[in-house]
């Protein structure tokens, strides 16, 4: 979900980077409170955020012969809600753009869009609906995650289109090849990524309860 | 071995399946990065574009680069182990000053 450094043109770099400012701004200020008015949270923040650290390094095979990598936005997201995520996820972002040549300063906007933003925010849903539909914590996890991982590729793959159409079938003819290129490789990450979420969560809820009943995650 | 430790295992076990499977029965395959393929598409949907920007860093070698994801991988999994550790001790420590309360908690299945 990386759009290269330069690969999208002025206008689309700018009105991404816009759309994104505020979320990311908001995500600060709500890291921020979390850690004044719950210290004992900063252990949970740092597990979140290694998390998506370790995960978004990780370039995975898949059946399709390609290989992509995961995005682990989904455990901050379930844990702290949604805006956390668009700060940890825009630095980490950050730092593959500063230190690694992956993605890009002037594509920061795009790419923080999807992974930071829609990402935790569709995961986030799938987690409230599963769990609202009488699912357990488990599986819920494994469904935010999962989408997290999916949406943010479908993001990518529409923003690319938006930018690039196609000459004869527009929009629409150019969001089915960039969806070709992402979409089909991330299904089996986006499972395994929900599989990483529950052998996460399922160690935090042995070893984390009385945060997660007070994040709301379990009952008390 | 517990039911809970065997849930453990078979979640690692199949996380491992998902990538090793297609690995070993997909065959010989270049496993390209979605990244630099979305690119390739870029180029073919608008040959005439030029980057306008180019990364900070001037493009570094494959070698170092896939160096450089394992020094994020392990920062990462560094902090991630760190906390996990500092949270199964705390769980220890407060079980040891509670002393034996049989059953204390849902999760009273023994010992991991």
């Amino acid at each position: 979900m990386h759009i290269a450094e330069g690969f999208l043109p002025p206008a689309h770099a700018i009105g991404w980077t816009v759309a994104a400012a505020p979320f990311v701004v908001h995500g600060a200020r709500a890291v921020a409170r979390e850690v004044r008015e719950n210290p004992e949270s900063t252990l949970l923040l740092g597990a979140a955020g290694a998390f998506t650290f370790v995960l978004s390094a990780i370039k995975l095979p898949s059946v399709t012969g390609s290989s992509s990598h995961p995005t682990g936005t989904g455990a901050g997201a379930i844990l702290f809600r949604p805006p956390v995520m668009a700060l940890l996820g825009t630095v980490v972002l950050l730092f593959q753009a500063l230190l690694l040549a992956h993605g890009g300063l002037t594509t920061l906007g795009a790419n923080a869009f999807s992974m930071a933003i829609v990402g935790p925010w569709a995961g986030y849903g799938a987690y409230r609906l599963t769990r609202g539909l009488g699912g357990g914590l488990l599986p819920g996890v494994f469904a935010g995650m999962a989408v997290a991982d999916l949406a943010t590729y479908v993001t990518t793959s529409l923003q690319l289109a938006l930018a690039f159409p196609d000459a004869s079938s527009g929009f629409a003819g150019a969001a089915v090849k960039f969806l070709g290129v992402f979409a089909i490789t991330q299904i089996p990450l986006a499972i395994g990524e929900g599989l990483l979420g529950v052998l996460l969560f399922r160690v935090l809820t042995v070893n984390a309860r009385p945060e997660l009943e007070r994040l709301g995650v379990l009952k008390s | 071995m517990n039911r809970r430790r065997l849930v453990t295992v078979l979640l690692v076990l199949g996380v491992v399946a998902l990538f090793a499977v297609p690995l070993i029965a997909g065959g010989p395959a270049d496993y390209t990065g979605t990244d630099n393929q979305a690119t390739t598409v870029i180029q073919q949907q608008d040959p005439g574009y030029e980057p306008w920007f180019h990364s900070v860093l001037p493009p570094l070698s494959p070698s170092v680069e896939s160096g450089l994801f394992a020094v994020q991988a392990a920062l990462g999994g560094a902090v991630l182990g760190y906390v996990l550790g500092r949270l199964r001790g705390r769980r220890a420590v407060r079980e040891a000053s509670t002393s034996e309360t049989p059953g204390a908690g849902a999760t009273g299945d023994g010992p991991q």
